[in-house]
């Protein structure tokens, strides 16, 4: 503890600082609280003025309206499905190539990781007209594929696992190796255990990314079959306008998920946004 | 797995002290292959998508082209064609205003909320908690919690001002205000990025000099801003670059809030590249001006490190 000032005061005493982060803490979960209280409330109670703070009753066809008049079930199974495409191959590929660029010596080695650094200061924005004329030529456009392709690994990832490796030391391997267990065997039974906690980091680095990622499907399908989530709820805000409730039952289901996860796993998270600094 | 064949003789370097020359070139190779299969796949994936795309655009930067009729060379014409364009000029200008609100909003916040959260006391996990996480939250979930939020009709903000009896404002309906908006909402959802690596730098700081400070008589506020703050500045040019970057390249918001309006008050400089590219489908002009993107991110980057290495504040 750096700052600490309670030390001084009596323990007994509540800290000062309460009066001060409560209200900022409420500031920060008020925008998903009106989420959740404006999904359950019913349509017309939102168009008032002043819209009452706390629903009159819980009204759940918000929810209905929205997966039973709009494709949401669909874009939802989209999304999953991206997401899990994109966790299962960027750990596997990424922990892989981090391995080889970390372990194993071999011709072209320090000019693919120099090329690989020199990707990460490449904006996506310079990317996505190419991209996009390279998915049409590739007649990915519209599809789903065009939404997994760009995330079936990253240079962040396999950066991660290196540097990750790099820390583990080598005397575990290289017994397994006196062993007689080939390279293979020697990442897949020894090292790649070891590695969890990198692999959560990719893992969470992945799902975020993937699964809130609005551009690039936005670029890439237009045919409203192969809409992500987020592509969808984007699209609402064209179409359904002031269908507050709608629109909040969508931002549950697009949002609820990773909420979850974050309660459960913020540790994890808190050590992804350490590293990546994803937003940004 | 195709590795799985590969004997660790093979494969370690330990083969390559081998007498006969044609064995050595052999070992070398299948090193290589070894080393290809495992970094193959992903290199390939990395840099088919970004170096190759990266060159391409730069050749696009010097076409005129529609993506149906054969591309016509024109040089530097859409790049001198950016210089002229008031268009243009507007979407920088408004980027520049984005960036200077929110780059300085969130690295304050950061140091803030990391020094109010760096402390033992009830409920502590619960601040960090409501604080941390809002950065889950997507752009397109964000742009419509924003519209209702700040809805003149029905948010809640209006909602609060009138009962503080003060007026009702037109937030993203209004030019003047709708980038303010956009800059709050993105404070939001990322006030826990830079709180995170305030927060690691904090804890690293070395506890004797803190101490040292208590016992020469320094109070809480001394501390941090003789002691405390210097040690935080590598950190500070760290999450200033990033920010910046980041707010360069604002778009997803915009596009979830206000599409470019009120009156074209909120299109950013990746805004208009979108526009251009994929609506006026003019992908030379769009690409010179993801270039000059480009090359604001980089000279802002070096900028920026120039300036803290002078000051004796480095983080590189």
């Amino acid at each position: 503890m750096t700052v600490d000032t309670t030390s001084k005061a009596p323990k007994s005493r509540p800290s000062g600082w309460h009066l001060l982060l409560a209200p900022v803490a409420l500031l920060f979960l008020l925008p998903f609280l009106q989420m959740f209280l404006a999904s359950v409330s019913p349509a017309d109670e939102l168009l008032k003025f002043p819209p009452p703070i706390i629903p009159s009753r819980i009204d759940f066809s918000g929810f209905v309206t929205l997966f039973t008049e709009s494709d949401a079930l669909l874009w939802l199974g989209n999304t999953v499905l991206v997401a899990t495409s994109a966790i299962v191959s960027h750990l596997l590929l990424c922990s892989l190539a981090g391995y080889g660029f970390a372990r194993l010596a071999f011709r072209g080695r320090t000019v693919g990781i120099f090329m690989i650094l020199a990707t990460i200061m490449i904006p996506t924005q310079l990317l996505m007209i190419p991209t996009y004329l390279l998915f049409s030529r590739l007649r990915l456009i519209d599809s789903l594929g065009a939404a997994i392709v760009p995330w079936l690994s990253s240079a962040f990832g396999i950066f991660l696992m290196r540097q990750f490796f790099l820390s583990l030391p080598k005397e575990l391997e290289e017994s397994g190796l006196i062993d007689g267990a080939n390279r293979w065997q020697v990442f897949s039974r020894i090292v790649l255990p070891l590695a969890k906690p990198a692999l959560a980091t990719l893992a969470i680095f992945t799902l975020l990314g993937s699964w809130n990622d609005l551009v690039w499907p936005l670029i890439a399908i237009n045919n409203d079959h192969a809409f992500t989530l987020q592509l969808g709820l984007a699209n609402f805000q064209g179409t359904r306008r002031t269908e507050w409730s709608l629109l909040m039952a969508g931002n549950v289901v697009a949002t609820l998920p990773l909420i979850l996860f974050f309660l459960i796993a913020q540790k994890q998270f808190v050590a992804t946004m350490t590293l990546s600094g994803l937003k940004g | 797995m195709t590795t799985t064949e590969l004997s660790p003789a093979a494969t370690a370097p330990s083969g390559a002290d081998q007498p006969d020359r044609s064995g050595r070139r052999h070992d070398r190779w299948r090193a290589a292959l070894t080393g290809w299969l495992f970094a193959g796949p992903a290199t390939l994936i990395v840099l088919g998508l970004s170096i190759f795309p990266a060159g391409w655009a730069f050749v696009l930067s010097l076409e005129k082209w529609n993506g149906f009729s054969p591309p016509e060379f024109v040089g530097g014409k859409n790049y001198s064609r950016l210089i002229t364009d008031a268009e243009f000029a507007d979407a920088v200008l408004h980027t520049i205003i984005y960036t200077a609100m929110f780059v300085p909003m969130s690295v304050l916040a950061g140091l803030f909320l990391a020094v109010a959260l760096n402390r033992r006391i009830r409920f502590i996990g619960i601040y960090r908690t409501a604080i941390f996480v809002p950065f889950v939250a997507s752009a397109a979930a964000t742009g419509i919690l924003s519209t209702y939020l700040f809805s003149p009709q029905y948010g809640l903000v209006n909602n609060v001002l009138q009962r503080l009896g003060l007026p009702a404002q037109g937030w993203l309906e209004d030019p003047a205000q709708a980038m303010v908006v956009i800059a709050i909402m993105s404070l939001w959802g990322q006030a826990a990025f830079t709180t995170v690596i305030y927060l690691a730098a904090l804890q690293d700081v070395p506890g004797e000099l803190i101490e040292a400070a208590r016992v020469d008589g320094a109070g809480s506020w001394q501390t941090f801003w003789r002691v405390i703050w210097p040690q935080l500045r590598p950190v500070t040019v760290f999450v200033t670059i990033w920010q910046t970057i980041g707010a360069i390249q604002l778009f997803d918001l915009v596009y979830t809030t206000t599409r470019g309006g009120p009156l074209n008050a909120t299109r950013t400089i990746v805004y208009f590249l979108w526009d251009k590219a994929f609506r006026s489908l003019d992908f030379g002009y769009g690409s010179a001006a993801a270039y000059v993107l480009f090359a604001i991110t980089l000279l802002t980057t070096i900028g920026v490190v120039v300036y803290s290495r002078r000051k004796n504040m480095e983080a590189f």
